[in-house]
């Protein structure tokens, strides 16, 4: 068995930051007069002013206390948490391409080319008519969809619809941008085969549905083998079919949504095009639409006339769903993934992704109630806390997958390996998996062993909340 | 593993129970285990008058944020504050000093349709 043990500290190496501001130590600006009321502003601003290696040490720390798809495997399922290749950000620091957002058309083609060529080539994948890049995240793209129907309803006097269908393994997200978006939100359960029920879907649609919202290959990693009838079901219901890319992987360049029925659709270039994970910070959510709905993409599109680059506002427009064009830097990076792989490429990210977790799941000891799986599955730990193995497994110097959820798989381990690694990593996974779940009761009940921070009291974690540094003056 | 099920008391298949004596609405010792360590607790206010199957409040555990819809009809003649500071009560003592709230109940009648203990057993 590999032994791991992750970087840990003493008390005296108490992070830098923290230890200037608690020591006040540092430098004094004097604060202008502001028009600010006086009990609102101070005299000095105390910054703390370490210097330059010991700042460096900081940050160094920080990151040999984390762990991150560079230190080793992290199966996180339903999150893709792939590699992220760093040829990405070479292409996304270029200045060439860093122009102030506002300019005009004409001066900007280089940039405009781009962002179209990337608007097509993601229309292909997704077998969709025309794609918008403004939406800054995946959940947004959601919500984005949500209003394209919203809008396509009220232009055919269907204003009405008010209810958005979703399966009972969807992602958080999906009834959340529904109701964002004004919907009400109606379920459906799963069915025995773990994928949609057709009847049950059948008497939850009428004539208030507006959208029925489904991943596919779905969250146990299954394939909707009747997404044809399903897709047929809503549509003469009169309601519209949303895609929610976070499945991507699994299809890339072997089945487009489009060619399914799909309606609708978001692409996680996060997970299908290894740009980074947003973190609430920069990402991008791209939708994609059929023919009938492309009027309503938000504003601006990028349009080609001749061998010129516009932008352009579709007739029926939704508006806009963020600043300009999309996040630029994040754009460039899946465009960059997409040109670097090729049509080959993207084919086998798919079948690496489908093969490595089948590889997986036959090297491990818990069962797997759904089959047959693609790029993810979801384990049961059986009598077992999922909770408790997941933290025995970081011992071992992996990431955990994903506990307890979908809730139709009891004790669930969720687990995505990605298409990116090696079949020693997903060795070393099976070694963490078999480990954890063969563990005696008290080994994991007092798991971690071997990390930074051991075992977190969560309950007390968020029942006594500590957000900012002043909570190290009650230590 | 058998979950603690009080005599004295009516079920719902939802897992909330309710005490047809005093009118405490709770959730059953198998929620509270499924939930998870409880670490908010939020409330109807005093005075509302709850129909059933409306929404009666919302609990938090490490796992999911959860809505509690009231079995029966009332109104709301008491809520137990001391969840809000101590959550963990919920856990420890679902029946007892982790109750939610408290109704005058519109009708009896609606309280003797829920689930009988042993019901509520074959339920579970």
């Amino acid at each position: 068995m590999r032994h791991y043990d992750q970087a840990t500290f003493s008390e005296d190496d108490s992070p830098v930051y923290e230890r200037l501001l608690s020591e006040k130590f540092g430098t004094e600006v004097a604060v202008e007069d502001t028009p600010l009321p006086d009990e609102l502003t101070r005299d000095t601003l105390e910054l703390p002013a370490p210097a330059e290696p010991e700042l460096s040490r900081h940050y160094v720390r920080l990151s040999q206390q984390n762990y991150a798809v560079e230190t080793g495997p992290y199966p996180l399922g339903s999150c893709t948490m792939k590699y992220n290749p760093p040829f990405t950000e070479d292409v996304a620091a270029d200045p060439s391409g860093m122009v102030h957002p506002d300019r005009s058309a004409e001066s900007v083609q280089g940039n405009l080319e781009l962002l179209y060529q990337l608007q097509e080539y993601l229309a292909e994948i997704g077998g969709m008519a025309d794609v918008t890049l403004q939406p800054p995240a995946g959940a947004a793209g959601e919500f984005t969809g949500n209003r394209i129907a919203a809008a396509y309803h009220e232009a055919h006097d269907e204003g009405h619809r008010s209810e958005v269908v979703v399966p009972d393994t969807a992602h958080g997200t999906n009834p959340a941008s529904a109701a964002m978006a004004g919907y009400d939100v109606v379920e459906i359960p799963s069915g025995e085969d773990g994928r949609v029920d057709l009847e049950a879907l059948e008497a939850a649609v009428g004539e208030d549905t507006a959208l029925f919202m489904l991943t596919n290959p779905n969250t146990l990693g299954l394939f909707e083998r009747d997404i044809e009838e399903i897709a047929e079901v809503v549509h003469e219901a009169g309601g519209l079919v949303y895609y929610d890319g976070a499945n991507l992987n699994a299809l890339l360049g072997r089945a487009r949504p489009g060619d399914m029925g799909y309606d609708i659709m978001h692409y996680n270039v996060h997970k299908t095009f290894a740009t980074p994970h947003g973190g609430g910070g920069p990402g991008a959510g791209p939708v994609g639409v059929v023919d009938e709905l492309t009027d309503f993409l938000p504003n601006p599109q990028v349009d080609k006339q001749g061998e010129d680059f516009e932008l352009v506002e579709p007739e029926q427009t939704i508006g806009k769903v963020h600043d300009f064009k999309g996040n630029w830097l994040v754009l460039i990076k899946a465009m960059a993934y997409i040109a670097r792989l090729g049509d080959s490429g993207l084919c086998d990210t798919s079948a690496s992704a489908v093969l490595n977790a089948n590889y997986l799941a036959e090297q491990i000891d818990l069962e797997i109630p759904f089959d047959p799986f693609h790029h993810e599955f979801v384990a049961s730990a059986g009598d077992l806390d999922a909770s408790n193995m997941a933290k025995r497994m970081l011992d071992f110097g992996v990431h955990p997958p994903t506990t307890k959820w979908p809730e139709i798989v009891s004790q669930a381990l969720m687990t995505e390996p990605t298409e990116a690694e090696s079949k020693q990593s997903l060795d070393q996974l099976a070694d963490a998996f078999n480990g954890a779940f063969n563990a005696g009761d008290e080994e994991l009940s007092s798991a971690p062993h071997r990390t930074t921070a051991r075992r977190i009291d969560q309950a007390d974690a968020a029942r006594n909340p500590r957000l900012s540094w002043h909570a190290l003056d009650d230590e | 593993m058998s979950f603690d099920i009080p005599d004295n008391l009516y079920y719902t298949e939802s897992h909330e129970w309710v005490d047809p004596e005093t009118g405490k609405i709770g959730l059953t010792d198998f929620a509270q285990d499924e939930l998870g360590d409880i670490v908010f607790v939020e409330f109807p206010g005093v005075g509302d008058h709850l129909e059933t199957d409306s929404e009666l409040g919302v609990v938090e555990s490490i796992k999911a944020v959860s809505d509690v819809y009231s079995p029966v009809s009332g109104a709301v003649t008491d809520v137990n504050e001391t969840l809000e500071g101590e959550p963990e009560l919920l856990n420890e003592d679902p029946y007892g000093d982790g109750w939610l709230v408290e109704l005058d109940l519109d009708s009896t009648d609606e309280v003797e349709a829920l689930l009988t203990p042993d019901e509520y057993e074959t339920h579970l």
